[in-house]
């Protein structure tokens, strides 16, 4: 609902469509109308449907459908896959149709000037007959269709729109337009019919579609300014996804969860907080996918429940490559604390998966969700549907409470940041670094805890190894320099000491040995890409 | 018809004179406000006021508007035998 004096003048009705009422600060303006134009296959059809079962399943509100276009057969079949059963609401009295579309059959001449009082005769008594709180109007392009006098047409389309500001309801008409960004409306009218405009887009933007939600005005009330991505989900209907409002309503907690590996979390000051987003950022073989292994594994170990979103590899080949570090994700699954969800990102668009991933977490309630890895979904859309990805799901994972860790792939083995991470890096509260260190013809790895927001935590680069038992983090590259930049170099402990000396009044750092396990276990066998 | 409007008036009276004069006055007409019967507007998927549809003799047709062109009325019922050769394909 609206909050500030100067909008009360104009109420909002919740319409119930999953996040639309947050963009649209509470709702559609009640007993208005609003058009809600949008090119072909933009989903027009979907939203004054949703808008109807929504307002007769969670708000008790009955409805009427006018259709021009599709006829009422058609529209009641089309919309089962959505979970919507139309003729049973008919049945109940709940849901009444003014079915208005062409029939072939019917044969018409027009013979000096007329008016559509017919039809807005049909409307009241349907909105009569069921009590109707809400009226979708689908479409007014197609009323110009049926009929060869188009200023009578303009001058009718006035009438219903004022004859169902009468009758109290609040309504949805939709209208065609032929190019997503272009002319509100294909007669040029449309938007003078409705109190309120909004368009849906279904743009095309390098190979892949994008569906938006723009609300363009609403009469006398506020609302979110630009375009909302959107998508159409069988089973649920319309899923708006809000970026900007999500982001608000975050709390922030002290509660502190191991990331599996005990080093680790004293390296961040004592684990990882409940309701952040860690980022692991490394080369492929660094060492990522084992950073999420052992992160799925201290939660479990703990009875939590793990949700892992693999979109590299193969589930088989995750299962193999846990087990070789000590790790059953099957005894895991078995128990009911982990699943799996594994996919070639490419199956889906960017808002279906973050959709996906949604209601997953919302039915699995996991403590612990992870990402492995935001490069390999990043192929899929354009960078600007990829931010809105991440700063769903990660506003979404704080707004849950749980802890996220995502990782991304470094496109060099030395050094380096990913295109990824420059576009996320802001959106995260840590950052791990995973590095080659290339050190008299051996490469070492590297591990540094960047950033992490609200705790002090181990600036040191600090050398691990991968066993059979997993990860061990040793101690600080102590006399290497230049290892985040690519190009390693030894110093020697002379020139160390004279560094460390003008940068720091308390010297050099105190040589950590514990959980050091040597940099002659030098396990290949089990190394992978990651 | 929706209620007593002017055009309903003009409708009405240009089609009796039509059926008078041009049907030589075999005709029943039923005249129906959608305002008190809108359910019959709903059966019979009526959108623009005055509407006549002609039932018998077969084929089903429709004329909307205040019935002021005659040719076209006529057309449009398929009642004048001496434009029958005119083309059926008028535009909507």
């Amino acid at each position: 609902m609206t909050t500030t004096a100067h909008e009360s003048a104009v109420e909002k009705l919740p319409t119930g469509i999953a996040s639309f009422d947050t963009i649209a600060k509470g709702g559609l303006p009640r007993n208005r109308t609003t058009l809600l134009s949008g090119t072909a296959g933009s989903g027009k059809t979907v939203f004054a449907v949703h808008f109807l079962a929504a307002g007769i399943l969670d708000a008790g509100e009955p409805g009427v459908f006018v259709t021009f276009e599709e006829s009422a057969d058609d529209i009641r079949q089309n919309m089962r896959s959505f979970g919507w059963d139309l003729a049973e609401w008919e049945r109940d009295g709940r849901l009444a149709f003014v079915d208005a579309s062409p029939d072939p059959n019917i044969e018409t001449i027009e013979s000096g000037a007329f008016d559509l009082g017919a039809l807005l005769a049909r409307v009241q008594n349907a909105v009569r007959k069921v009590k109707a709180r809400r009226v979708s109007v689908d479409s007014l392009g197609a009323v110009f269709s049926q009929f060869s006098d188009q200023s009578i047409v303009r001058r009718e389309l006035f009438r219903i729109a004022s004859g169902l500001k009468a009758m109290g309801v609040t309504a949805v008409l939709t209208a065609e337009r032929t190019e997503d960004y272009g002319s509100i409306a294909r007669f040029g009218v449309e938007e003078f019919i409705a109190d309120n405009v909004m368009v849906l887009r279904n743009a095309l933007e390098d190979e892949n579609r994008r569906r938006t939600i723009e609300i363009v005005k609403f009469r006398g009330t506020d609302h979110q300014k630009g375009e909302y991505p959107f998508t159409i989900v069988p089973g649920r209907g319309l899923v708006v996804i809000p970026l900007s409002a999500i982001q608000l309503r975050q709390k922030s907690s002290n509660v502190r969860i191991s990331s599996g590996n005990a080093t680790l979390d004293d390296m961040c000051g004592g684990g990882f907080f409940r309701d952040s987003v860690i980022l692991v950022s490394g080369a492929t073989g660094t060492g990522k996918t084992l950073t999420v292994t052992q992160f799925l594994n201290g939660g479990a170990s703990h009875g939590e429940r793990c949700l892992l979103l693999a979109f590299e590899e193969s589930r088989e080949q995750l299962f193999r490559n846990a087990i070789s570090w000590g790790v059953d994700f099957e005894k895991m699954e078995q128990d009911g604390l982990l699943r799996v969800v594994c996919d070639y990102p490419e199956v889906a668009g960017l808002e279906d998966w973050l959709v996906t991933i949604q209601r997953t977490i919302e039915e699995f309630k996991p403590t612990r969700v992870a990402l492995d890895s935001l490069s390999a979904i990043e192929r899929v859309g354009t960078i600007k549907a990829f931010r809105e990805f991440v700063i769903g799901l990660t506003s979404f994972i704080k707004q849950q409470e749980i802890v996220g860790l995502l990782t991304s792939t470094t496109p060099t083995l030395m050094g380096g940041t990913s295109i990824t991470e420059g576009h996320i890096s802001t959106l995260t509260d840590s950052i791990i670094l995973l590095r080659y260190v290339e050190m008299f013809g051996e490469m070492k790895r590297g591990l540094t805890v960047l950033k992490m927001r609200g705790s002090s935590h181990d600036r040191g680069i600090r050398e691990f190894t991968i066993d059979a038992s997993g990860m061990h983090v040793g101690r600080r590259f102590g006399n290497v320099t230049g290892i985040l930049g690519g190009s390693p170099m030894h110093v020697s402990p002379a020139d160390l000491e004279r560094a460390w000396s003008r940068l720091d009044a308390d010297g050099p750092p105190p040589r950590d040995t514990s959980n050091f396990t040597g940099v002659s276990d030098r396990r290949h066998a089990n190394e992978r890409r990651g | 018809m929706t209620g007593t409007s002017a055009r309903a008036e003009t409708a009405i009276g240009n089609l009796r004179r039509i059926c008078e004069q041009d049907l030589g006055g075999a005709y029943q007409l039923e005249i129906i406000d959608v305002l008190e019967h809108p359910q019959l507007a709903e059966d019979d998927k009526v959108l623009a006021t005055p509407t006549l549809i002609k039932q018998l003799p077969p084929p089903l047709r429709r004329v909307i508007g205040d019935l002021s062109d005659k040719d076209k009325v006529l057309l449009g019922l398929e009642v004048r035998r001496d434009i029958s050769t005119a083309n059926p394909e008028m535009p909507l």
